[in-house]
């Protein structure tokens, strides 16, 4: 079993009467009173610049240079419609949604079986393989693919970016659906051929069915790495494939930089993926942690 | 393992496939796994065996344009070159190494506060799962704007308590550690997750038992805790040092091409980036990919093999 799987489920309760982890000359009290004051600090170190990403999207250049409008300064949401109106960005939203769903829909149809196979059959040399594109630095590869697509006329085209984005994908999901299939146990598959399943019907029919969560979780991780995936974008991208954080750049120029519309270019590419995470928080971090307990 | 081929005995009885599906159930292990590792060959492992061939020619201006074999040559160009190629393998280590320690002391500090069950714990964890989520360029420019030397907030902050307006960013020397500290932003709580997820699978009773042996919280997290949660500990360590070696995104985003005007953020990456993008120099940014693969390779075997000795 991965304990990882149910990082919400906490089974164990401090030993009453006794402050768990108390610092001898502090009282129980006193702990509690640090503990609350630490996790507030983290959490503001963590969001507060976040909040002034956002807050600065919401401000015009002037009142950005002003250090007077640092904290009072009136919203305008005239930098959004700079960045939707005038820069494409509803083309490049789509692009970046495109790419990261079909990569993570064909890696979940190439991965999740192989990390089955992988994890039933015990392929510890054949799963190295697959994990090793976690390894490689992706710029060892990026000549390379440059060469054959440039040479097949199809840099800057979808369906490369689609490619190069499931390099991202796959490894990862195939990591955490083999650390998944290993925690479930093999009776359920094993029944159902007994009562008359052939094994990949037995697969289809229970397997499948029941590491749905499993799915989820991997689907989400890929989508979000594939999502903010930069330096393949960059190279393999076209004018009409541009994906989201390689159409940031926009706003940078030798000259000078637009603050406003690039905050609220980031603010676009980032939002979308927070509310995601929001709503599949419990999903992305047993993945993020899957076979981290293992040992 | 030979468990799951428990199919009914009249299956067995008849070895020879009579249709695809029968041949589709004896062969469901390559079956199941062929696509994704032919996927992962031809996108990988072509690729990389490319490389290999490009670092031994003088490839250069175009790929397509026709290359000579000169043997070891770009690796001894790249090796004796003290200008760029050192002073990026020196980044690179002082970028990860700094980032790992800084990010492993206080991810370990923030999940012991999280440890034991709490009121609003739902929020903590949200909190800590927006920057991992946050698209790493998108990072980059937000602190860019926050470590602006003129318009910045950070010296504003700064300001307030006296302190001179710092270059942050823009320095020669201060960019690296401005990077890394938004590398720690980012990335602290992935390991915090990480070692909360080991800190609560860990078994009660060794700390308890520790505990009536009279230890104290110190003793207890030394000698108890810690080393219980080795394992999970040299996972997070690999896996964040993997992801460190191979930064390029906030750099990119905050410094651009070739790491700043002198190269100052310009880690390994960055720097084989250049070479292949921005110059065009195939035969030795493939020499230069190749040696960094060599790097990464031997640091995750050296901290593979500790993982064993810590756990038999």
């Amino acid at each position: 079993m991965t304990p990882s799987l149910l990082p919400a489920a906490r089974t164990r309760t401090a030993p009453q009467g006794i402050p768990p982890r108390r610092r001898k000359p502090l009282s129980v009290r006193a702990y509690k009173w640090f503990r609350v004051g630490s996790l507030i600090v983290v959490v503001l170190a963590l969001l507060a610049p976040l909040a002034w990403l956002f807050a600065s999207s919401l401000k015009t250049n002037v009142d950005i240079y002003d250090a007077a409008k640092t904290f009072a300064f009136t919203p305008t949401w005239e930098n959004y419609a700079n960045v939707l109106t005038r820069n494409n960005y509803f083309v490049y939203i789509f692009n970046s949604f495109w790419v990261a769903f079909v990569s993570t829909a064909l890696s979940l149809l190439l991965g999740v079986p192989a990390a089955y196979a992988m994890s039933r059959f015990t392929m510890q040399r054949s799963a190295l393989v697959v994990l090793m594109a976690r390894v490689i630095p992706g710029i060892s590869l990026l000549v390379p693919w440059y060469y054959v697509f440039s040479n097949m006329r199809m840099v800057g085209g979808f369906t490369v970016l689609i490619l190069s984005h499931m390099f991202v994908a796959l490894p990862l999901i195939v990591y955490i659906m083999m650390s998944y299939f290993d925690s479930m146990p093999l009776e359920l598959e094993e029944s159902a051929q007994v009562d008359g399943l052939t094994p990949i019907g037995a697969f289809q029919k229970i397997t499948l069915p029941l590491s749905v969560g499993g799915m989820a979780t991997a689907g989400i991780l890929a989508f979000i790495f594939s999502w903010n995936n930069f330096m393949f974008a960059l190279v393999l991208s076209g004018a009409h494939t541009k994906t989201l954080p390689v159409a940031i750049f926009d706003f940078v120029s030798y000259a000078s930089i637009d603050w406003g519309g690039l905050m609220a270019a980031a603010t676009v590419v980032t939002v979308p993926i927070m509310v995601i995470a929001l709503f599949t928080q419990k999903y992305i971090v047993s993945g993020m942690t899957a076979g981290a307990t293992k040992g | 393992m030979s468990v799951s081929v428990k199919a009914p005995a009249g299956r067995r009885a008849a070895p020879a496939p009579r249709s695809f599906s029968d041949w589709a159930n004896q062969h469901r292990k390559w079956l199941f796994a062929a696509p994704a590792m032919i996927f992962v060959g031809v996108l990988i492992i072509f690729p990389l065996a490319w490389t290999v061939y490009l670092s031994l020619t003088n490839s250069h201006g175009s790929v397509r344009a026709p290359s000579d074999f000169i043997g070891l040559k770009n690796y001894i160009t790249v090796l004796s070159d003290t200008d760029r190629f050192w002073p990026a393998v020196g980044r690179t280590a002082y970028f990860t190494f700094t980032a790992l320690a800084v990010e492993m002391v206080l991810g370990m500090v923030i999940a012991l506060l999280l440890w034991r069950p709490f009121r609003g714990e739902k929020w903590v964890r949200v909190a800590i799962l927006m920057p991992l989520v946050a698209t790493p360029v998108a990072v980059g420019m937000m602190w860019r704007l926050i470590f602006d030397p003129n318009i910045g907030f950070a010296n504003q902050m700064l300001g307030w308590v006296g302190i001179p307006p710092q270059p942050w960013l823009s320095g020669q020397h201060t960019a690296l550690p401005t990077t890394i500290f938004m590398d720690i932003w980012q990335w602290t709580p992935m390991v915090v997750l990480i070692l909360l997820a080991g800190l609560t699978s860990l078994s009660d009773e060794p700390d308890e038992a520790a505990r009536v042996d009279g230890a104290n919280a110190r003793q207890r997290f030394f000698y108890v805790t810690l080393p219980l949660m080795m394992p999970t500990v040299i996972v997070a360590i690999l896996l964040r040092s993997i992801d460190a070696l191979k930064t390029f995104d906030i750099l990119y985003a905050t410094k651009g091409k070739g790491g700043g005007s002198f190269h100052e953020v310009e880690t390994l990456n960055v720097y084989a980036y250049g070479l292949s993008f921005d110059y065009n120099e195939y035969g030795i940014a493939s020499a230069v990919l190749i040696i960094f693969f060599l790097i990464i390779i031997a640091f995750m075997w050296i901290l593979t093999r500790r993982r064993k000795g810590a756990n038999p």
